[in-house]
């Protein structure tokens, strides 16, 4: 009865409008009905946020897909439901296909409708639970979001807004610590999966003798130990994503059974006999050569192209250095904010070590060898000192070359952070004024 | 007082019974009220169809006296406009109500005729609608008779009472 849900009706028709008020009302919400669109967004900004809008897709003026675009610009996450005649459901599934959550024909089920309004509102709930844990997670800088500039990995974020909208199983192929699960993760947070959860389980970190346990879950008693009914891994994707990395250490009984759960979406607990459809995307990952698992037999051939409908390969870090320094300032700036640390600078003589060794460990070694710099670092800016004794004694030596690229960038950094003020740059970096001038004009950068 | 009207003189089965039934759930005063109009002139020819919401608003005009309620009771399939159908309509907080006993049949599920079921489900629509012009809204308890019910097996999960949450925001 306190905290009523909030509800937006647009539709031309009167009648319309009056019977959804009153359903809506009975059904314990606070209703606002629009005529128009124009009339709609007004009544946005007076009486919102809305949990749930109610849109006709056909209306005189602006026609309901305009609106739910200009609904999306103010509330991005507004839960919308298209109302259609069967004639339009053409329309009804491109408003779909540009995130209306769901759509309804006129006249519609009452069942229908209840279903579509409970699950919007699910929607809704979850994307703010989503919005909150996002906070959450910038604010203890747990997160790192794809990074990069270069241009392998632009070819990556392509491919992933490719297939993110589709419903394809992908395949994410990369060395370790490339951040394959990142990538795994923005496809989920582009495709239409986004307001329902991903879960991901490593394959290769469980015993096999848990594996099923935790893909399936159990009943009471299935197994010793198993004190209570445990939802596994496939059903608490419903709805959503199931990301398996090291797909490729799945054991062969478990291969048969996940084939089967693709195949039919069905399956049961462990111990149990109720059958449990879950409707989940599937994304894997694998470090290991698929194809050459197939040849020698440890991976199922019908599994394999069950799997590997879509490839997306994931460069490693020293095809793409020159997304190193800015790799490297993401991390410094999330662990200093995590040690609640001033945020350094890197030495020049460090992003040189840094862009020369070739980070055999990917980002993630290039992560923890920053995370261990700023522990240990005394120094206002991070040194070669700082790093890991591998990575300074592995990097090659910076070439004359690449200490000029260096210092350029270094150059051009500070004066950007110093507004373009030379005197102030000059003295950041220990040189007078005349000596960044001529560097300046060494590597042609222009006095703003 | 709360009318309660057999429209056009349908009698659902026990339909003698019923206001004194209904009695037993709603803390109101209820008499039964003879009321006849001709429904043709509410009946859509392309949706096969009765509109409630016309129906209910015609109903109104017979309401003896103000502050009074009224429910109808028609075995005219209803609809509103924006519904493939609806078992009742009522105004929430309003003065009035319809129920239609269509969809409450076995028979329209293909199932053997029960008019002790049929009996069961109309006490119980009645007193959800009612419940709506009283000013409840839906009630997530299944048994209280407010859950809001599009399947008629749903209906007969609900009981003809009012949950105690409900109660109290009757009397409350
Ligand atoms: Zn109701
Ligand atoms: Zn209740």
């Amino acid at each position: 009865m306190k905290n009523k849900k909030k509800i937006l009706i647009v539709d031309d028709e009167m009648s319309v409008r009056r019977s959804l008020e009153e359903w809506f009302l009975e059904d314990g919400f606070q209703v606002e009905t629009a005529e128009d669109g124009e009339t709609a967004l007004r009544v946005m900004h007076s009486a919102g946020p809305f949990d749930v809008f109610i849109i006709d897709i056909r209306m005189p003026g602006m026609d309901g897909i305009t609106l739910q675009k200009r609904v999306h610009e103010v509330d991005k996450d507004a839960a919308i439901i298209i109302l259609t005649a069967f004639a339009s459901v053409d329309t009804a599934v491109e408003a779909l296909k540009m995130g209306a959550f769901d759509y309804i024909t006129k006249p519609v089920d009452p069942d229908d409708l209840s279903n579509a309004v409970r699950n919007a509102l699910r929607q809704r709930e979850l994307s703010e639970e989503n919005i909150r844990l996002r906070d959450k997670v910038t604010e203890l800088g747990l997160s790192s979001p794809i990074i990069g500039e270069s241009s392998k990995l632009r070819q990556v974020m392509e491919m992933i807004d490719a297939v993110a909208e589709t419903d394809a199983t992908v395949v994410i192929r990369g060395e370790s610590g490339t951040g394959k699960e990142l990538v795994a993760r923005a496809i989920h947070a582009r495709s239409p999966r986004r307001f329902f959860p991903i879960v991901a389980m490593n394959c290769g970190s469980i015993p096999d003798t848990l594996l099923e346990s935790e893909l399936f879950g159990h009943e009471k008693g299935a197994f010793t130990g198993a004190q209570y009914r445990r939802k596994g891994k496939l059903e608490l994707a419903n709805g959503g994503t199931l990301f398996l990395d090291e797909i490729g250490d799945i054991p062969a009984q478990m291969q048969i059974d996940l084939l089967r759960v693709l195949e039919t979406k069905r399956f049961t607990r462990l111990g149990g006999n109720q059958e449990i459809t879950s409707d989940f995307r599937l994304v894997c990952a694998t470090n290991q050569d698929l194809e050459s698992l197939v040849k020698d037999g440890s991976f199922r051939e019908d599994l394999y192209y069950r799997v590997n409908v879509f490839t997306i390969d994931v460069p490693p870090l020293r095809e793409r250095p020159e997304d190193i320094p800015l790799l490297a300032r993401f991390f410094v700036d999330k662990y200093a904010r995590a040690m609640a640390k001033p945020v350094k600078e890197i030495a020049a003589e460090a992003e040189a070590v840094l862009l020369d060794y070739d980070w055999p460990g990917n980002v993630r070694e290039l992560e923890n060898a920053i995370e261990r710099a700023l522990v240990i670092g005394k120094d206002r800016d991070l040194q070669p000192a700082d790093l890991p004794l591998r990575v300074e004694r592995d990097a090659k030596r910076p070439s004359a070359l690449a200490l000029a690229a260096v210092e350029e960038t270094h150059i051009r950094r500070v004066l950007r952070e110093r507004g373009g003020n030379v005197t102030h740059a000059a003295r950041a970096l220990g040189v007078d004024r005349g000596t960044l001038y001529n560097k300046m004009k060494r590597y042609g950068i222009e006095r703003e | 007082m709360i009318y309660v009207a057999f429209l056009n003189g349908y009698m659902p089965p026990g339909g003698d019974g019923l206001t004194p039934r209904l009695a037993e759930s709603v803390p109101s005063q209820l008499e039964h009220l003879p009321v006849n109009f001709d429904l043709s002139a509410y009946y859509s020819p392309e949706r096969g169809q009765y509109n409630a919401t016309l129906i209910l608003a015609h109903l109104l005009r017979h309401l003896p006296e103000a502050n009074a309620k009224i429910v109808g009771l028609t075995n005219v399939d209803l609809f509103i406009p924006v519904l493939t159908f609806v078992f009742g309509q009522a105004q929430l907080n309003g003065p009035g109500a319809v129920v239609s006993t269509y969809r409450l049949r076995n028979e329209y599920y293909g199932l053997p005729s029960s008019p002790a079921l049929l009996y069961d489900r109309t006490v119980k629509e009645i007193v959800h609608e009612l419940g709506h012009t009283l000013g409840l809204v839906h009630c997530r308890d299944f048994s209280c008779v407010m859950h809001a019910s599009t399947y008629v097996e749903e209906v007969d999960l609900k009981e003809a009472r009012f949950c105690s949450d409900c109660s109290a925001e009757l009397s409350g």
